[in-house]
């Protein structure tokens, strides 16, 4: 015990969880992440809608942007691309 | 819910840019399909929500601490009790909003949705008793389950929604029992038997249906039910990507077909209403199994018959729903 003890004041909170999860980057679990070919999207939103990691980033108007630093490469979006401008490549 | 709402992807995606209401970082597994449901309710509600979590992946995965993933005010409750602290609040709501609790004070808002989400296990084994009671009582509240067919979270255990044959470790592969050897419970029949104003079964690979239904379960007058199907990639054995393709191919072999239930009505849509017009579009389930690791033994040679088994009772059930829709 050669280190004091924290007082209750040091303490993190407790039974809160006060840090978004966006701070956590689970891109690190990725073998491969996606890369848009841009002359070939026909900007469907498909992959924005079938992400489970919400990582596709859409305004509605350009080409969909994955949020590398959060897609765990699961390839949802290369497979449902009806005209395949995702393509999986490593990391 | 006079007139149907069209959802519109590129508006959807705008207000998700902004609110961001399921945050990225979460830790569930890759390709879950879980993550999907999450992400569709909070796009199908109008009003801000008040989400209640039953244990299950979402909860686990969503806020290890001491990170969250919600943006939205968000509860964590035991398996059993999530449809009756859903009631709670309701019911508080109710009750500061006809005191005029907070008349004076404009920050805030008693116009809100509840949700409840469960897994499979804390729906159709754990929690089982708080939802119906819930439901009993009349609260307005909409309990969403996503049904990935097993206890995942603790380590792939059977419960009442896993189907026959897969593969779980409660339920293994041996030389005498092959897989689990009992049928899926019908919960949505169980759920209607309570006589709410609307239950719904939900596909979230037909995204269009899926969020009418989710804003049709929010907006209903009273308790509602919506059985969300959801693929897990770790549990059932499937490849990450196949995710979608998975969910599609349980709606169009009928395993898991496309219907709602207005107040005790059933009534099919989607994909399953040009099944049931036009018998050929049935594809065998064969389809569906070969995709997952879990069904592998039904393949090999000697275990035909539990294909033909599970054949049978998909049709059987199809055939039922089919009478109780007017088909």
């Amino acid at each position: 015990m050669s280190t004091p003890m924290l007082g209750w004041k040091e303490l993190p909170m407790g039974a809160v969880a006060f840090i978004s999860s966006k701070e956590y980057p689970t891109g690190e679990w990725a073998v491969f992440q996606p890369k848009i070919d841009e002359s070939k999207c026909i900007k469907c939103g498909l992959c924005w809608m079938y992400c489970p990691d919400s990582a596709y980033r859409w305004d509605g108007e350009n080409v969909p942007v994955p949020s590398l630093e959060h897609c765990k490469g699961c390839g949802i979006c290369a497979t449902e691309c009806p005209t395949k401008a995702i393509e999986m490549v490593r990391v | 819910m006079e007139t149907v709402w069209r959802p519109n992807i590129k508006e959807l995606a705008r207000r998700e840019m902004e609110t961001r209401p399921v945050e990225s970082g979460h830790r569930l597994c890759a390709g879950c399909g879980a993550g999907i449901v999450i992400r569709q309710i909070a796009m199908a509600a109008r009003k801000p929500l008040v989400w209640l979590n039953a244990t299950g992946c979402v909860e686990v995965a969503t806020t290890i601490f001491p990170y969250s993933s919600w943006n939205i005010p968000w509860a964590h409750n035991a398996f059993e009790n999530a449809a009756a602290v859903g009631s709670g609040v309701e019911a508080a709501r109710n009750k500061l909003a006809r005191v005029n609790r907070f008349s004076n004070d404009p920050d805030i808002d008693l116009d809100y949705d509840v949700v409840v989400v469960g897994g499979d296990g804390g729906t159709y084994d754990i929690g089982l008793q708080a939802i119906s009671g819930a439901f009993e009582r009349g609260h307005k509240l909409m309990y969403v389950l996503y049904d990935n067919e097993a206890y995942m979270n603790t380590g792939i255990q059977r419960s009442g929604g896993t189907p026959f044959g897969a593969r779980t470790t409660t339920t293994p592969v041996g030389k005498v029992i092959k897989g689990k050897p009992l049928f899926k419970k019908p919960i949505v029949d169980i759920i209607v038997a309570h006589q709410i104003p609307y239950a719904a079964t939900v596909s979230p690979a037909y995204w269009n249906d899926a969020l009418i239904k989710f804003r049709k379960g929010l907006e209903a007058d009273g308790p509602s039910f919506i059985h969300a199907f959801s693929t897990c990639p770790l549990g059932w054995g499937s490849n990450p990507e196949d995710t979608i393709k998975i969910m599609k191919l349980a709606v169009e072999t009928c395993v898991f077909p496309l219907y709602e239930v207005v107040e005790g009505e059933y009534k099919l849509t989607g994909p399953s209403i040009a099944i049931a017009k036009n018998p050929a579009k049935k594809r065998p389930v064969e389809e569906y199994l070969k995709l997952q690791g879990r069904f592998r033994h039904m393949f090999k040679p000697g275990n035909e018959w539990m294909i033909e088994k599970f054949q049978e009772w998909v049709d059987k059930q199809w055939e039922m729903l089919l009478k109780k829709a007017g088909y």
